[in-house]
């Protein structure tokens, strides 16, 4: 992955210009799930702190990546967004009004606008519905009743997701992975969406149909104009993808800013450890010229999260200030407008190779040891 | 589904035997009436009929006295006809378990939903309300309870009308059949509930009701239907059971049960009592149980028929 990646012109304006119009705002976003302990009463003993004081922001049209390891609250925070679930605290604002507590009933006339693309195309469609059903289903709940009848609205959405609309009475089950995420892709557009929370969207499928499937959901992005908060753990499919990236460990967010920045400049030694870590073919007469972070062992217990920086257990940088003081998300010096880094002692904005590298994990160590003698 | 359904011959030769059964048994009367008998009287003790019963009280005629004019013999001791008592003895029977099944269907489903969907401590507390029920050991329930439940109506000493008996029996069997429906329901809901595809149905908005009309029911329609189909006619043989050892209908009514304990009495003398009755059970139940294969096959869209 190296510096100067030359991007598609109308994206890099895109990216450069700051978003217009706020769609969704996230402030303080807080999901904790209680632990239940205790014989013979059972009562509270903890929480899981999936979600720990996130904000978050997408612009109308844009498309923002959310990314980070398995089980650091990118889901929970889709599902809270899209309000699956209830926050225990904080501020979910979308177009100006608050959503956070919102009944189902007021939350009536937001839910067309937002959809979500779910990651599991065997489980997200009803089996026993045909694929016109699921498509319709959105319309029907939401009393929409498009021009020429909700029928062809469905074969008019088949015919864009690149399904063909003779489909229409089939089972989900005669499809494949990549077909069925179509359809969900259908199904999430039947309502004119204004913003598409898509919950790792490709990450159950192949790789040569998860490419298909990106190429779809941009497709889709930038020609009506749908804002999109991408989950995924795929830098590369993010990169590809999102116009503004940011990075959550452990349930915060502790790196955001405009793509180049992140995948360019990135000043947390989390963002560095994560690019460090997408594989990437080099050939002898092409020597890599990355750096290489190597972390050991595995992301603490969200029940009981370390204290000050979340990192710092796994950082090759924490000093004592780490663990006593929570980093604020600030621009930081030689930051660009916009990029965000919560860290006390942050990186060189550079991801090119350092004079040695950086490998925590001892058994990592040892491999490479013997392998030069 | 109606297409697939029809493409199975199975389904389409149970669904015949069964049909027919219903038929002959809702025009129960009608056919009594054109045969010309029915099952109360005892036509031994007519005058036009001298020779029906021999001195021992048994049919007379070869195969338990089957002639032109009583097509399935006649009825030791009584001299009833056997063609009639079996109509009527079914029609009882399957009304009775038409009865209890849909209460049965109705009551499991409703709570089995309801504790899956809703979880936590109302699954918790309809759970321990399930298991209370199927803490009760059943068959000697239904002999213990029925004498009570009658009791709770009419007087031990007053006759008991025979609709107290069908309210009685219904009752019985409804409170100690719906369990495992809803067991089963509780589980399919569970896993379902979790699925991404309700998770859609929330995000558009859908009410629960509608979560669980649509999403949810379609979805455990078969196993909903593989167990009434289980349940039917295990309620007729529960029915019988009751008949048989004397709780259930008694005389007059005619019941399929019941014309089992009389054919045990005397089939050592005449075993052709018991033939009739024994055989239209038995195809009843085993084509009730192929239907009910063959809809669950034709409601499965995976299925290749």
């Amino acid at each position: 992955m190296s510096d100067d990646v030359t991007l598609p012109a109308q994206q890099g304006s895109a990216s450069a210009s700051a978003p217009s119009e706020v769609l969704l705002k996230v402030a303080g976003l807080t999901k904790h799930f209680p632990v239940y302990g205790g014989f013979p009463i059972k009562r509270k003993v903890g929480a899981v702190q999936a979600v720990d004081d996130v904000d978050l922001t997408v612009g109308a049209g844009e498309s923002v990546g959310l990314v980070g390891e398995s089980g650091c609250g990118k889901s929970t925070t889709g599902r809270l967004i899209t309000r699956l679930m209830e926050p225990t605290g904080g501020r979910i604002e979308y177009a100006g009004r608050d959503i956070t507590h919102a009944s189902r009933r007021q939350l009536a006339p937001v839910r067309s606008e937002i959809q979500m693309i779910f990651q599991d195309p065997y489980s997200s469609l009803n089996p026993r519905q045909t694929v016109g059903t699921i498509i319709k289903s959105p319309m029907e709940v939401n009393g929409i009743n498009p021009k020429g009848g909700r029928d062809t609205k469905v074969r008019e959405l088949l015919e864009l997701v690149g399904l063909n609309p003779e489909h229409f009475n089939r089972f989900p089950h005669e499809f494949s992975g990549g077909q069925r995420q179509r359809i969900g892709v259908a199904r999430a557009l039947a309502l004119n969406p204004k913003l598409i929370v898509a919950d790792e969207p490709v990450s159950a499928l192949d790789v040569s149909i998860q490419a298909q499937v990106v190429n779809l959901l941009q497709k889709v992005q930038q020609e009506l104009g749908i804002a999109f908060l991408f989950i995924a753990h795929d830098l590369a499919v993010v990169r590809h993808f999102s116009q503004r990236v940011a990075v959550m460990y452990l349930g915060k967010v502790v790196e955001v800013g405009d793509r180049v920045s992140i995948y360019s400049r990135p000043r947390h030694p989390y963002t560095h450890a994560l690019l460090s870590a997408v594989p990437e073919v080099s050939t002898i007469d092409e020597p890599e010229d990355r750096e290489r972070i190597r972390l050991a062992g595995d992301v603490p217990s969200p029940i009981l999260p370390p204290s000050g920086c979340r990192f710092r257990t796994r950082c090759w940088k924490a000093q004592d200030k780490c663990a006593s003081e929570v980093p604020p998300l600030v621009r930081i010096d030689g930051n660009h407008e916009g990029h965000l880094t919560a860290c006390h002692f942050p990186e060189q904005p550079t991801t090119a190779a350092r004079d040695e590298d950086i490998v925590l994990d001892p058994a990592l160590t040892a491999l490479e040891d013997t392998g030069k003698d | 589904m109606w297409l697939r359904f029809k493409r199975d011959r199975t389904g389409v030769v149970s669904a015949c035997v069964v049909l027919l059964y219903f038929v002959v048994s809702a025009l129960a009367p009608l056919i009594a009436n054109v045969y010309g008998k029915n099952p109360y009287t005892l036509y031994a003790r007519e005058p036009e009929y001298p020779f029906l019963l021999d001195d021992f009280a048994m049919p007379t005629g070869s195969f338990g006295g089957m002639s032109g004019e009583f097509w399935f013999g006649v009825e030791p001791k009584l001299g009833r006809d056997v063609f009639t008592m079996l109509l009527y003895g079914m029609r009882t029977s399957l009304y009775m378990a038409v009865l209890v099944t849909t209460l049965c269907v109705v009551t499991g489903v409703l709570i089995g939903m309801v504790s899956g969907f809703f979880g936590g401590r109302v699954d918790y507390w309809l759970g321990r309300v399930t298991d209370f029920f199927l803490a009760f050991p059943q068959q000697l329930f239904f002999i213990a309870f029925m004498p009570v439940v009658t009791a709770m109506f009419v007087s031990p000493q007053d006759e008991t009308p025979t609709y107290l008996r069908v309210v009685a029996i219904t009752l019985v069997m409804w409170f100690l059949g719906w369990m495992g429906l809803a067991r089963l329901v509780r589980g399919s809901v569970l896993t379902l509930r979790e699925r991404e595809f309700v998770e859609a149905a929330k995000v558009s908005g859908a009410s629960p009701w509608r979560i669980v009309r649509k999403e949810i029911l379609p979805n455990i329609v078969t196993p909903i239907l593989v167990q009434a189909t289980y349940i039917l006619p295990s309620t007729i043989l529960s029915i019988a059971f009751l008949s048989y050892i004397g709780v259930g209908f008694v005389e007059p009514t005619p019941d399929w049960g019941r014309m089992f304990a009389i054919g045990a009495d005397v089939y050592e003398q005449d075993p052709m009592f018991m033939f009739f009755p024994g055989v239209a059970l038995v195809v009843f139940v085993l084509s009730f149980n192929l239907l009910g294969d063959s809809v669950r096959d034709a409601f499965d869209p995976k299925t290749g028929r």
